[in-house]
């Protein structure tokens, strides 16, 4: 294979990564802020692909799709927080366990009973969906490029959040002090609320994204959920660094994998995740326990 | 008590005929229903079919289908009332044993119909095969083994063998000069075996695979391999895959931008009933099928018109292989008239069976698998539209089969 080859499938790897990051970073947000386990941040993912085709498909645009369906996620998310995750603050993380799997059964179904059990795809907005010469005989669908781009904006706005305001500097204190934010006088309820429904938010945008590339299908949240966990695992429980390292590391593994060793493929990301633990059983960027 | 056993009747003998007589009484309800007076028993047919989950649709054209054709028989099988016991199978393979077991053991159904999912095909035919089995019709499940090393005198197919999906696709690529080619597949069990039929007849062809890429069942994300495929260069590409990984890949292979450059073939699924969704990506993609929509003969036009005037529904190959499952119980009961203890010629009249149906001519094989032709099929303007026959009176060679 020439070279070329392997620099569209660096391109598809990093693609896939910057989609993992998407998820992963809330899911990494919300287990190092809130302490909480959250097995239904799939549910979200699948939700907003849901949303994205139902909302698109009424609009006819998949911008407007997207444009109301956040809202939605966000109101969503919120109200999650408030009526079920909330009261799991105190408990040990069994229950929250034991709930957010209950959540992923209550979506499941609400799923099947709103959109039923066929696979729908979403179209690609015509201005995306093209594709670039990249060599003699590889092109690349725009819209992908557009999805890593979109990813490193939220990726860039993420770091600038949780870095540069005020917000971020609460979360920032938060995770590493809980009792301490609290004392010196800030509504940690809100707080855990708005970055909950964050964390919602973020999955869902995902799934938006998503949506057009990979269908949409009933028991897609679980899918991207297992992969997800490896991803916060590889790359240390609560940080957002580590969940984009470990994203990075777990698209160019899988998709390299693909190509170089098929029959090794849908191992080879899990085989990635012994070895690291085996190095640093806290992940790449985790604190040491 | 010699003596006592002379004199007349003693209680032991009227016990004797007292039990004889119920005895008799209770015989007379096993007498043939042919030779009954007055009310015939009705006949049992029992469908286990998907009505909820993927495959819902499938299920529910196949049942229509059947019905359909028993309806235009006067609603009568070989004289006798139908009572038709519907199972939903939710296309579940682990709920299988539970609902075939009460279709035969509860509901003592005469004949079995379905299923759809290969996975439910295996327990429904493990179970019903054998002498005391009911009268098994399979219309969809496609595994080689049900007409392989699990056929049984009671068991036939109206459907299709993995290996009659494949096999055929060897020959129409090499007839249309295609030598290199890359095979491309998901990676279960109807996949494989789907694959397994197509390289036995390409290679024997003298046709050389490029590269066979099995991708994991059910995924979907096809990037990967479409770049890869960009730089193999193959002649055409050889594909299964079905439902919503059809309609993935057809538009994933043309965003990739190979669609002008690789010809794109398929088993029949990879077009069917997702042309909408797939929209101009899939205009020219070659398939073979043993049925299309557009097939031109009598048969398939008067059975169209007679689904859509009962279920307002455009019918699709699941009800062709629903609407011949119910020719072929209907030619099985008329010839032993409504009997249905005399299953030898029962099952006689089944394998001689010569079916006008709408895919065209439809008899079985020793194994009771169906032989019928194959079609190659391209999409024009959004239909699949014959091409040529690709296979004359396709068979299969059910390995493994003793019967």
């Amino acid at each position: 294979m020439e070279i070329s080859f392997y620099l569209v499938q660096l391109l598809n790897g990093i693609q896939y990564g910057f989609l993992l990051f998407l998820v992963a970073s809330g899911l990494t947000l919300l287990f190092g802020i809130m302490g909480i386990i959250n097995l239904a941040h799939g549910s979200f993912y699948m939700i907003g692909a849901y949303l994205s085709y139902w909302l698109s498909g009424m609009t006819g645009s998949l911008w407007l799709g997207i444009l109301l369906g956040l809202p939605l996620a966000l109101i969503l998310g919120y109200a999650v927080e408030r009526f079920a995750i909330s009261f799991l603050y105190r408990r040990d993380h069994l229950y929250q366990v034991l709930l957010t799997f209950a959540l992923i059964l209550v979506f499941n179904e609400l799923q099947r009973i709103l959109w039923g059990n066929n696979v729908h795809g979403v179209a690609i907005p015509a201005a995306l969906a093209g594709s670039i010469p990249l060599t003699e005989n590889q092109v690349y669908p725009v819209y992908r490029l557009f999805i890593s781009a979109a990813c490193i904006v939220i990726a860039a706005a993420m770091y600038w959040v949780i870095q540069k305001t005020r917000l971020g500097m609460m979360i920032r204190a938060g995770s590493s002090n809980r009792e301490m934010v609290q004392a010196l006088g800030i509504d940690v309820n809100r707080l855990f609320a708005i970055v909950f429904s964050l964390g919602v938010a973020l999955a869902a945008f995902a799934g938006m994204l998503a949506a057009p590339v990979d269908s949409v299908y009933p028991g897609m949240g679980e899918n991207i959920l297992i992969i997800s966990f490896v991803v916060v695992v590889i790359g240390g429980t609560g940080s957002i660094k580590g969940a984009f390292v470990g994203a990075m590391l777990i698209g160019l593994v899988s998709t390299f994998g693909k190509v170089l060793l098929p029959e090794m493929a849908s191992m080879a990301v899990y085989a990635m995740m012994a070895v690291i633990l085996l190095w640093r059983p806290q992940g790449l960027f985790g604190r040491a326990v | 008590m010699s003596n006592e056993e002379k004199k007349g009747i003693t209680r032991r003998d009227l016990i004797k005929g007292t039990a004889a007589t119920a005895g008799l009484a209770a015989a007379s309800l096993f007498v043939p229903p042919r030779f009954a007076i007055g009310a015939q028993a009705k006949v049992k047919v029992g469908f286990l079919l998907p009505y909820t989950g993927t495959y819902a649709k499938l299920g529910t054209f196949c049942r229509d289908a059947l019905k359909l054709r028993l309806a235009e028989a006067g609603n009568k099988l070989g004289g006798r009332e139908i009572e038709f016991i519907d199972v939903d199978s939710e296309a579940n393979p682990a709920k299988a044993p539970e609902l075939t077991n009460r279709l035969i053991k509860r509901d003592k159904v005469d004949f079995l119909i379905g299923p759809v999912h290969s996975g439910v095909g295996m327990v429904m035919v493990k179970m019903a095969r054998g002498d005391q089995g009911p009268i098994t019709v399979v219309t969809n499940a496609g595994a080689d083994q049900l007409t392989g090393s699990l056929c049984a005198p009671n068991i036939f197919r109206t459907s299709f063998s993995s290996y009659q999906m494949g096999y055929p696709g060897g020959p129409v690529m090499l007839e249309d000069g295609h030598k290199r080619v890359a095979l491309v597949y998901w990676n279960y069990g109807f996949g494989k075996e789907v694959a397994a039929g197509f390289k036995e007849s390409f290679l024997a062809g003298g046709g050389t695979l490029v590269k066979e890429i099995a991708t994991p069942f059910p995924e979907v994300d096809f990037q990967a391999y479409l770049t890869e495929l960009a730089a193999l260069k193959p002649d055409a590409i050889y594909t299964f895959y079905a439902g919503g990984g059809a309609a993935k890949f057809v538009k994933d292979f043309a965003a990739a931008g190979l669609k002008d450059s690789i010809k794109l073939y398929g088993a029949g699924f990879i077009t069917e009933g997702v042309l909408e969704a797939q929209g101009a990506a899939a205009e020219g993609v070659r398939t073979v099928l043993h049925y299309a929509d557009t097939l031109d003969i009598p048969e398939n036009h008067k059975f169209r018109a007679a689904f859509k005037k009962a279920t307002g529904q455009e019918a699709d190959v699941y009800a062709v292989q629903g609407y011949d499952a119910g020719e072929l119980i209907l030619r099985g009961m008329d010839a032993v008239k409504g009997d249905t203890g005399a299953r030898a010629e029962m099952i006689r009249a089944m394998e001689k069976a010569e079916i006008a149906s709408p895919r065209g001519k439809l008899r079985f094989s020793p194994s009771h698998n169906p032989i019928h032709d194959i079609y190659l099929r391209e999409v024009v303007k959004g239909e699949n539209r014959v091409i040529r026959v690709a296979a004359k009176d396709q068979s299969d060679p059910a390995e493994g089969c003793s019967m």
